[in-house]
């Protein structure tokens, strides 16, 4: 087996993109929170401001993370080449997302700075308390269930079958049991 | 710091003789905001080539590890990056409020 980073390849679905769209999933619930914020403080300038810097946010970390698995499918040196200068057009198109419009009037510079920087810390914190947790105990990451009060497909009931044993053919779970 | 010092001298002994303290005082601002928002790159950049170099070694020397180690490592560039961040917005906040 090689050690090269070179030839080494990271092939399969790429955990920076789950993470990603995790961190986009954990925007939405923190939109209406700095959205009511902003808004109470700085009127309907601070909403457009607040959702303009929510979307800069999450495109960052969507581009940043397309950018980890497409290049990591080549080699794990251009994906760690596409890292550094990933970051540097990251930096880039921020820069020319925010003076394109600093001029509008629907902009107003302080929330939408603050907002840059609240979100993108709130969102990899609430992400690296998940991600701590699955690393150390893989066994209570959450499974996909099926809701017994809702119809479903038969792929879905097999899905579940194989993710959640059934309690007649389980063997009884004793966590103490020596 | 002597660099952004003698960078502001120099720009500031090239201004015409019609320009008014306000001139001097905007300009000596963005070339101060500037120095700081590229001052600010320099940090996290030197800690993303670290964080994603000693990632790609161990994801080379234990490839069946590889999903641990790019997902902390993605979140580690995304902290890293939060820097920058604050560079940007303190930048954004001297030069344009």
């Amino acid at each position: 087996m090689t050690t090269d980073p070179m030839q080494v390849r990271i092939d399969g679905p790429s955990p920076a993109m789950s993470v990603a769209l995790d961190l986009a999933k954990r925007s939405l619930w923190l939109a209406p929170v700095v959205v009511f914020g902003s808004a109470a403080i700085w009127g309907i300038e601070g909403v457009y401001s607040t959702l303009y810097a929510l979307l800069i946010v999450v495109g960052n970390f969507l581009l940043s993370a397309y950018l980890l698995a497409v290049t990591g499918r080549i080699s794990a040196a251009l994906m760690a080449g596409a890292a550094l200068f990933g970051f540097l057009l990251r930096l880039g198109l921020i820069f020319l997302a925010v003076m394109l419009v600093r001029d509008a009037w629907w902009v107003e510079l302080v929330p939408l700075g603050l907002t840059l920087i609240v979100a993108h810390l709130a969102c990899c914190s609430g992400e690296m308390r998940y991600v701590s947790g699955t690393l150390a105990s893989p066994g209570l990451k959450p499974q996909p269930t099926p809701n017994p009060y809702l119809p479903s497909s038969d792929a879905d009931d097999a899905a579940a079958s194989d993710a959640v044993p059934s309690s007649s053919n389980a063997a009884p779970s004793a966590p103490n049991a020596q | 710091m002597s660099a952004i010092v003698n960078t502001a001298n120099t720009v500031l002994a090239q201004l015409p003789d019609g320009a008014t303290a306000a001139d001097a005082k905007g300009i000596s601002a963005a070339s101060s905001a500037g120095f700081a928002y590229g001052l600010a790159a320099i940090g996290p950049g030197i800690g993303i080539g670290y964080l994603v170099g000693q990632a790609v070694q161990a994801m080379a020397r234990q490839p069946e590890s590889a999903g641990q180690v790019q997902t902390t490592m993605f979140l580690g560039i995304a902290f890293t990056e939060a820097l920058a961040l604050i560079g940007f917005v303190v930048f954004i906040l001297l030069k344009f409020v």
